[in-house]
């Protein structure tokens, strides 16, 4: 397998979606090819990172609105 | 007798993944009117839609605005919840739609996701410097908050979209496909590439020997 196949493969391969002998052979590239390796790893870095990043809190004037707003209809709805 | 007693519960620390065992009871109590119980739903994901909301629209009054109008949807329709889903992933469906239509309000001629764009498959990033071990740790919460929240809003809409729903939210390429009406090479290509134009966007962060 070349570079360009790789690239190919890469969305199938980053979700674990590939079968096992297309696996195999990018692998293998991935042993021989420095660049390609770090671009893929690198790139489950920047999955890992977002996936695991936690929201900030909300700031308080912005949670007093929403539940205020929330507070207005949802007693408009039960009346 | 007085207004019923809207129950403001605080907001609780969130582990990453967001599905809880009592989700299926809170949503069904919130169906027979329990508003405490949608209280603490809202409480639960109100820090998480915030964040869709805000990388979405990349504009904090318009993330707002589409945060409120998405829960009192939610709440306005649960009745049309089956329950094939994870109350969240539908509860994403509704805040995307409300993010997307103050986005396509603010920039009209620039917010189509269902147009055939150029992914640019072809081109092979060109790395030499690895990122080291942990790159995230070089920064503090908040501010590794900003820089991923920055990054995202220098995407073209119809790739963040696609990456806040897949990576960020958890939906499947089946579940995003839907809430988007795209096929699925559509946003196996977006995702993608989103994902390689966000990698070296990071780069300048977390590179070695970079500017941190």
């Amino acid at each position: 397998m070349k570079c360009k196949g790789l690239f190919a493969e890469l969305a199938d391969y980053l979700d674990e979606m590939l079968d096992p002998a297309l696996r195999v052979e990018i692998e293998e590239h991935l042993a021989k090819c420095k660049n390609c390796r770090v671009v893929v790893n690198t790139t489950k870095k920047t999955i890992e990172i977002f996936c695991n990043s936690e929201p900030v809190a909300l700031p308080e004037d912005t949670r007093q609105r929403l539940h205020s707003a929330l507070e207005k209809r949802l007693r408009r709805v039960q009346a | 007798m007085g207004s019923p007693k809207v129950n403001l519960v605080p907001p609780t620390p969130l582990p990453s993944q967001v599905v809880k065992d009592d989700e299926p009871i809170l949503v069904s109590a919130a169906k027979s009117g329990d508003i405490g119980a949608f209280e603490t739903l809202v409480g639960r994901y109100e820090r998480k839609i915030f964040r869709l909301t805000n990388n979405i629209t990349q504009n904090k009054e318009d993330a707002e605005d589409a945060m409120q109008e998405a829960f009192l949807k939610a709440f306005e329709h649960l009745g049309e919840f089956q329950g094939n889903s994870r109350f969240y992933t539908w509860l994403v469906r509704i805040a995307v739609n409300q993010a997307l239509m103050k986005l396509r309000r603010r920039r009209p001629n620039q917010v189509s996701l269902d147009e055939e764009i150029d992914t640019g498959e072809d081109t092979i990033p060109r790395e030499v410097e690895d990122w080291g071990p942990s790159p995230e740790e070089r920064y503090e919460q908040t501010e590794m908050g900003h820089i991923l929240s920055g990054v995202i809003g220098e995407l073209d809409p119809s790739f963040r979209v696609v990456f806040q729903l897949r990576d960020i939210e958890e939906l499947s390429t089946e579940e995003t496909a839907e809430a988007l009406g795209l096929s699925i090479p559509a946003v196996k290509s977006r995702l993608l590439r989103a994902r390689l134009k966000l990698r070296q966007k990071l780069n300048r962060y977390f590179q070695r020997g970079g500017n941190s």
